[in-house]
């Protein structure tokens, strides 16, 4: 895989490159060379915004700060210190992406609008900030000694070189980073975060990264706007409507995709350009205007941009859809790759405990969900955790996997202390989950679902594909399910999925919140043979079910909970009998009756 | 001692600044309040309807002059009052052409994606209605003219701005009349069931579609009623829209997303964060302290400080 689609995607980007510098070349109008460079100044900074929102889905509405601060460190370094924008730019990419540290630590604890919203007010306040410390409008000084030493050139066409070169290089940047396990990770999380961070993806250090890129990059055509038009505003600079143009060109071009914000940018800049060169002067907001119809029109048309349009189109023909990413790879026997199930648990059950709960608590408000178990899962076993509902087992789950953390007590696996890791850190020490209601990356492949998962136990692309398809192979989804888009699937593929996702990274322990549930009687017998299966290959598994009835024939241990607590733990046949247990399912009323009519 | 009493003069200056100033705020954040309660949406264009009922305001008084019968004093309020159901029609419509198709029960119950459609969505309606604000109404500063900008009432040392103090007096009575409105009629319980519940309110029997399209026209009237009071305080242009309705968040996070009482609270309190900054910071530096502030808010109580505790979207 990968490879050969690598290079056509350098081919398309330099031949793109070669035929732009061509047309400008033969360009002689200095307003439409400007324009030229524009597009390419306005695709880059799509493609800031498209690292960030495109690939992660948090939508910013500012990233104007970062635009800003690279123009202004720039001019600033420029007039106030003699330095010259070759090194003003680099230093303001620094700066912008410091900026983005400092933005997305706060940040990125907040979803949906509140993270929309926050972003907007980041560039709105450095705004008043630059015009109150007396910087309305800078002009950068003209060098006529040495221009090029200060990036100052008469022949208009150098500036779209350089902003053909700065594009060019964010666009390899991109495509690398699509076609990367980060590229991936945050996809993922633009999905499904809980889902990620269960399957050992840390969405933070994901984001984090792509916001440091994303600032760079529009850091950097903040620099080269600087340069071209000579003069900064923090209108210009920090004003909403750059924010604006970031989002509309990835979002009209296409979302996800660095070709998008290319696209984006080469239709609506011209088109904006000439309506204002126009018209402006008699129709004063003629590009806000043309930029908020170009959102709305493509918002109700093409929500996903262009790009996804033409593919489609284009691919209507052929069978599947493919996007871009990890592709089909070239049948992969999957005879071969079974041969490498080497499970990293030893298969023999040991009477040591693999999982240890000590006194777990977790409280909501005044509510015990949780309350104060002890409990041991041994090595090797299958451990039913039952109860009726609210009894506190999923919350169980979620602080055992790091979702929750526990108010007090301690989790101890395989002699490594638990308490207090996140999700994705106890994905690594090795304990997969599923979850009650499927979570799946609806938009991906069941193959690239479990990829995700198997980035834990892999070092690179391959190995990680490997190992998927394995884990796809043990649940019996290996074959031509492999490729169906995920969000299609039935209920028992999307859990069989679900296994292989936890399954894929080679978990020691298995935490199964009510895999059987809404399965027909022959689904449920595959799912049970699978399930023992794997337990077979050495897996330890916990179980959540609240149906007895399948659990007996299943487990080697069951512990009950009832209002939070631990109210029974044995072996089947005992627990079935204990008093406590039927009178938690069945009711006082109704134990007493039944006595009644044994006597 | 001097000094200490001069310090006290201007912070309760400020502060009754702040209050007056407020009570339009509030109002302003009861309108957006309103349309996120019902509709789960969040409305980047509210700014820009604020914005027209400022120059709708002018039109009516200034401009065309059709209230120049009623005089300086009457004119300027009545003319705020009328903008609520010129910009109340602009809304509805609006939304029956065009937000309709991405908002609604649909996408009340959906992931994420669907947020981002709608809110990039009213992002597009407030470029054109800014920018096509500038193409009508140019870009020049105006201002409703009332003698009472420049005068003030005086109680003690403090002073109240006549044309704020009535702004304020009205902004209250307007909010009064909504709150009535919302829990004794019959239109606004049901506004509020759709709030509560758009599903449960569909199944016995309201159109949901139709409380939204309502909604919005009532949330967006109202920030334009706030919008028409406060033109006679202070000068605008087409943009003002951008800087407001980072404002009106504040204000609506403040008092917790979804509570519409909280909203006038936090639009009170925002207000007032406002000129006591100018205590502290330079002019300019106005907004970038709401901004902050709004952060603030944001980061360490995003459920608000008078709404009831809101799951983080």
């Amino acid at each position: 895989m990968g490879r050969s689609d690598r290079a056509k995607q350098y081919f398309a980007i330099f031949a793109f490159a070669a035929v732009y510098l061509l047309i400008g070349w033969f360009v002689r109008n200095s307003y439409y060379q400007l324009m030229m460079t524009l597009v390419l100044i306005w695709a880059t900074v799509g493609i800031s915004w498209n690292m960030l929102s495109g690939y992660s889905g948090m939508i910013s509405f500012g990233h104007a700060a970062f635009f800003g601060l690279g123009g202004y460190t720039m001019t600033i370094a420029f007039v106030t210190f003699g330095i010259t924008p070759w090194i003003g730019i680099p230093l303001g990419i620094i700066v912008g992406m410091i900026a983005g540290i400092i933005i997305g630590l706060p940040t990125f604890r907040l979803r949906g609008h509140y993270f929309a919203l926050s972003m907007l007010a980041y560039p709105l306040a450095m705004l008043y900030v630059f015009e109150w410390m007396g910087y309305q409008e800078v002009s950068l000084p003209m060098k006529r000694e040495a221009p090029i030493l200060y990036a100052q050139f008469n022949d208009q066409r150098t500036y779209m070189v350089l902003a053909l070169v700065l594009l060019v290089i964010c666009m390899i940047i991109s495509m690398h980073v699509e076609r990367s396990r980060f590229g991936r990770s945050l996809l993922a999380i633009k999905q499904n975060e809980a889902a990620a961070s269960a399957a050992g993806i840390n969405p933070l250090r994901w984001k984090m990264l792509a916001m440091m890129l994303s600032a760079a990059i529009g850091a950097a055509a903040g620099g080269l706007y600087a340069i071209v038009l000579l003069v900064v505003t923090p209108q210009t600079m920090f004003g909403a409507l750059v924010s604006a143009q970031a989002l509309i060109m990835a979002l009209f071009g296409g979302v996800g995709v660095f070709w998008g914000p290319v696209i984006g940018a080469a239709v609506l800049v011209p088109l904006a350009e000439t309506l204002h060169a126009e018209l402006g002067s008699i129709i004063p907001g003629i590009q806000g205007v043309v930029y908020g119809i170009a959102i709305i029109v493509i918002i109700l048309l093409a929500p996903e941009g262009i790009y996804w349009r033409i593919r489609e189109w284009v691919a209507r023909p052929a069978a599947p859809i493919e996007r871009p990413g990890l592709g089909a790879p070239a049948a992969t026997s999957v005879a071969s790759v079974v041969s490498t199930v080497e499970p990293r648990a030893s298969a023999a059950p040991a009477e040591n405990p693999l999982l240890h709960l000590q006194a777990v608590r977790r409280t909501f408000g005044g509510l015990r969900a949780v309350d104060d178990v002890t409990l041991d899962i041994k090595a090797g076993t299958i451990h039913g955790i039952i109860g009726p509902n609210g009894a506190g087992k999923t919350t169980l789950f979620n602080v055992i996997n790091g979702f929750l953390a526990a108010d007090t007590g301690s989790i101890t696996f395989a002699s490594t202390n638990l308490t207090g890791l996140k999700p994705h850190d106890v994905c690594r020490h090795g304990i997969g989950r599923t979850f009650q209601v499927v979570r799946a990356f609806p938009r991906m492949t069941v193959l690239e679902n479990v990829v995700i998962g198997a980035f834990v136990g892999s070092t690179n692309n391959a190995e990680a594909e490997r190992l998927a398809m394995t884990a796809l192979d043990r649940v019996g989804l290996a074959d031509e399910q492999a490729y169906a888009i995920a969000g299609g699937l039935t209920t028992k593929q999307l859990r069989l999925m679900e296994l292989a996702r936890a399954l894929a990274p080679r978990p020691r322990l298995l935490l199964l919140d009510e895999t059987l549930a809404g399965l027909g009687h022959d689904a449920l017998e595959d799912v049970l043979r699978i399930i023992r299966q794997i337990n077979r290959d050495g897996v330890t598994i916990a179980i959540i079910e609240h149906t007895m009835h399948a659990m007996v024939k299943l487990v080697d241990r069951f512990s009950v909970l009832d209002h939070g607590k631990l109210i029974a733990d044995g072996a089947p046949a005992d627990v079935v009998k204990d008093r406590t247990v039927i009178e938690a399912y069945l009711g006082r009323k109704w134990m007493e009756r039944a006595q009644d009519s044994v006597a | 001692m001097e000094e200490l009493k001069w310090f006290a003069v201007d912070f309760f200056q400020a502060v009754t600044a702040g209050l007056l100033v407020g009570g339009t705020y509030g109002l302003m954040c009861v309108g957006l309040g309103i349309i996120f309660g019902v509709m789960r949406v969040v409305n980047f264009a509210q700014g820009d309807f604020m914005m027209l009922g400022m120059y709708v305001t002018y039109y009516l008084v200034t401009g065309f002059g059709m209230l120049a019968f009623l005089g300086p004093y009457a004119g300027p309020v009545i003319g705020a009052a009328l903008a609520g159901p010129v910009v109340f029609v602009i809304g509805w419509l609006l939304h029956r052409y065009l937000l309709a198709r991405v908002t609604g029960a649909r996408v009340i119950s959906a992931e994420a994606e669907g947020h981002y459609t709608q809110i990039i969505m009213t992002l597009g309606v407030a470029l054109v209605l800014a920018n096509g604000g500038l193409i009508l109404f140019g870009s020049t500063p105006l201002s409703v003219q009332t003698p009472m900008s420049r005068e003030s009432w005086e109680v003690g040392l403090i002073f109240f701005n006549q044309a704020r103090t009535v702004a304020f007096v009205l902004a209250i009575l307007f909010a009064v009349g909504l709150y009535i409105f919302l829990t004794k009629s019959d239109l606004g319980k049901m506004l509020r069931a759709a709030a509560d519940n758009p599903i449960a309110a569909a199944y016995v029997g309201i159109d949901v579609d139709r409380s939204h399209r309502f909604a919005f026209g009532l949330g967006v009237g109202i920030t334009a009623v706030a919008g028409g009071l406060l033109a006679s305080t202070q000068s605008f242009q087409p943009y003002i829209g951008f800087d407001f309705v980072i404002v009106m968040y504040a204000g609506v996070v403040l008092g917790g997303m979804g509570s519409i009482l909280g909203a006038f609270w936090g639009g009170l309190t925002i207000g007032l964060v406002q000129q006591v900054s100018t205590l502290f910071l330079p002019y300019q530096l106005q907004n970038t302290a709401i901004f902050v502030i709004f952060l603030l808010i944001i980061f360490f109580r995003p459920q608000g400080m008078f709404g009831r505790v809101w799951e983080r979207a």
